[in-house]
């Protein structure tokens, strides 16, 4: 079953009195339980598409289905609900509120979701739990290494148990023992059912994934299975 | 329904979150509205106080009273020829009882500065207000002891005093004034009676509390030559429904003892405590309205500092904004958020404000008596509340509005 799928979709950006192309024609389908790796030198559309796929951004032209729900042209409002409910965001720079703790920031969606108080702590701990940091919950992001903050931001992405996880560079600011701790645990949360989207630009980490799509010029070069898929050495929770 | 109680609560829990995390910019944003309402409150407090005091004042000579003087009280008419009106005299006086029929009371009063003294105590530059018994009557006048002079040691010119209670706190603080003799301007006065607090500071002086009262011919006697000073005649009519009336009786009763013939000009006024009472509201409002006018400015310039603040706080937080939108935020989760952060502010700084002026109050109250009205802390809470949500509009709204991808790509 299609999760995504976007038909010739165009992104296209005002500069000055030039229009510049981020995105020429995109078609791209996305299945249920499905690894992806998006792949591409920068400039070459990925963020854009990300953007748009992650509901952040809408397209200029083209067709757009989430769950069989045309998203290409709501209104900000109802983007925003779909970004709350069906999407997991997990970012390069972790993107964790400073000033609180891990509970609450993965409670934050939650909140936006209309969730009771009582059995929103209870989700936002087992999330936080399921990655392993059931010791840092009342931690403050500064009083977290990279790692632990990376992991509180797949909890929030978890937390609302969202049709696709959208990891941007999830290993981006990490060392590589720790970007592969991480993309451990993204493993194993595929494994357990979830569709995961991987925008990177390092081919050892969009090894992990199943499938890698390679953009450039804001079209779509390449579609196809990883052969040899990578699977992370450490195993991820409770690490 | 609901849904919009759990955001308003949300809402309102991560708007004292922010507060809370930003302790001191939050206080020094709150000082502006603290400083706005306190001085507001207190102002109006005070405004309050004073006209209280004024009218009390007033009240205490009674409102009903006319005074038949030489000079109008206030008058745009030119000053050299109220010069040229002759002195009322004591025979004016007493034509003038004799014709007017409808005043309760008439009395004859003269006043002359002198200095009182107890033993070794005085006060100086007290005005002796010299009258008849009938004087009493044309007051409203309550007695802490004794008695007013009676007819017989009015007529007779009897050396008898009725002092006023800052007088007699000045001279007796034992409070033992009553049957002692006091030396007005040199001259010995028995003390007859002390008059009960009756009044007003704000009439300073001429405060009944500051007067001694004796019988006219002693005045006249001692301190004044009786064929060069003009009396006023205090005239108190039966209600003060019948004022009119007797205004217009006393016109004609005293141009007729004055002898003035149909084409005459009166060569006398007759005042009215509403003159004086005019007169206050134009002078004394007016600086009210100025006062409270500074006072809003400040609270204003408080809520531009509110304004400021949550413009740079929005600029601040404006990852903090993209990453809410991302993860979920609808536009009026992030206005509410703002909006309720700044009223917060507000609505805080204004109790506070409230609590500082009520304080101050009770310090003001030593002096002039007066009371935060319920009224001021009403407005004074709407008025930061509304300071806030004001103030918090403009940079709420451009929190709401900010583009998800633009402001988490903000450094």
């Amino acid at each position: 079953m299609n999760i995504i799928n976007i038909e010739h979709i165009a992104k296209v950006y005002q500069v000055g009195s030039e229009e510049v192309f981020a995105l020429r024609d995109v078609s791209l389908r996305i299945d249920k339980n499905e690894y992806v790796a998006i792949m591409g030198p920068s400039g070459s559309g990925k963020s854009t598409l990300m953007n748009i796929l992650g509901c952040l951004d809408t397209p200029t032209s083209g067709k757009y289905e989430f769950n069989n729900v045309s998203v290409s042209d709501m209104n900000d409002n109802q983007l925003a609900a779909i970004r709350n409910k069906e999407i997991g965001f997990v970012f390069q720079t972790f993107n964790l509120l400073a000033r609180s703790n891990a509970l609450h920031n993965v409670e934050l969606p939650l909140i936006y979701a209309g969730i009771q108080h009582a059995d929103r702590k209870e989700r936002a701990e087992q999330a936080l739990i399921d990655v392993g940091l059931k010791d840092r919950m009342h931690h403050k992001p500064n009083e977290l290494s990279g790692g632990q903050r990376q992991r509180v931001a797949v909890a929030r992405a978890l937390v609302t148990r969202p049709s696709i996880i959208l990891a941007d560079e999830p290993t981006g600011n990490l060392d590589s023992k720790t970007g592969e701790e991480i993309m451990g645990l993204l493993t194993e949360i595929h494994d357990k059912g979830n569709t995961i989207i991987l925008v990177t630009h390092e081919e050892y980490i969009a090894e992990h994934a199943a499938r890698i799509i390679r953009l450039r010029d804001g079209l779509i070069e390449t579609d196809e299975k990883v052969l040899n898929r990578k699977f992370p050495k450490v195993k991820a929770a409770g690490v | 329904m609901r849904t919009l109680l759990f955001e308003i609560k949300e809402s309102m829990l991560i708007a004292l979150r922010s507060i809370r995390t930003n302790k001191v910019r939050s206080a020094l944003t709150m000082l502006g509205i603290i400083i706005g309402i306190t001085a507001v409150v207190v102002m109006s407090t005070a405004i309050k106080g004073i006209n209280n005091s004024f009218q009390n004042g007033i009240s205490a000579l009674g409102t009903d009273v006319l005074y038949i003087d030489r000079w109008a009280w206030f008058t745009n008419e030119d000053w050299w020829k109220l010069r040229a009106r002759p002195n009322i005299t004591m025979q004016d006086y007493e034509k003038f009882k004799e014709l007017a029929k409808l005043p309760s009371a008439v009395a004859p009063v003269i006043s002359s500065r002198q200095t009182v003294k107890y033993e070794d105590r005085r006060v100086e530059s007290t005005v002796v207000n010299g009258s008849t018994a009938d004087y009493v009557k044309t007051t409203n006048f309550t007695f802490s002891m004794g008695r007013f002079y009676t007819d017989i040691e009015s007529k007779s010119s009897r050396y008898v005093v009725v002092i006023g209670s800052e007088i007699a706190k000045n001279l007796f603080p034992l409070g033992d004034a009553l049957d002692k003799t006091i030396k007005i301007g040199g001259v010995n006065f028995q003390v007859v009676g002390v008059l009960a607090e009756q009044g007003s500071f704000i009439l300073g002086s001429w405060n009944p509390d500051n007067l001694v009262y004796v019988p006219i011919g002693t005045v006249f006697k001692n301190f004044l030559d009786r064929s060069r000073n003009s009396i006023t005649i205090n005239v108190r009519a039966q209600s003060p429904a019948l004022v009119e009336e007797t205004k217009i009786e006393a016109e004609g009763a005293m141009r007729k003892a004055r002898g003035l013939t149909i084409n005459d000009e009166n060569d006398f006024s007759i005042n009215q405590q509403e003159a004086l009472m005019d007169n206050y509201n134009s002078v004394v409002g007016v600086i009210q309205i100025a006062g409270l006018f500074i006072t809003g400015l400040s609270l204003f310039v408080g809520a531009i500092g509110i304004m400021n603040i949550m413009f740079v706080s929005v600029k601040e937080r404006t990852k903090e904004i993209g990453i809410r939108k991302a993860i979920g935020a609808k536009r009026r989760t992030i206005l509410g958020q703002f909006l309720l952060e700044s009223s917060s502010i507000c609505l805080m700084g204004g109790l506070i404000g409230l609590l500082l002026a009520v304080i101050a109050s009770m310090i003001i109250n030593q002096f002039i008596p007066t009371s935060v009205q319920y009224s001021a802390v009403i407005i004074a809470i709407l008025v930061s509340l509304i300071t806030g949500v004001v103030a918090g509009l403009a940079p709420a709204y451009t929190a709401a509005k900010m583009d998800p991808v633009d402001a988490l790509r903000y450094e």
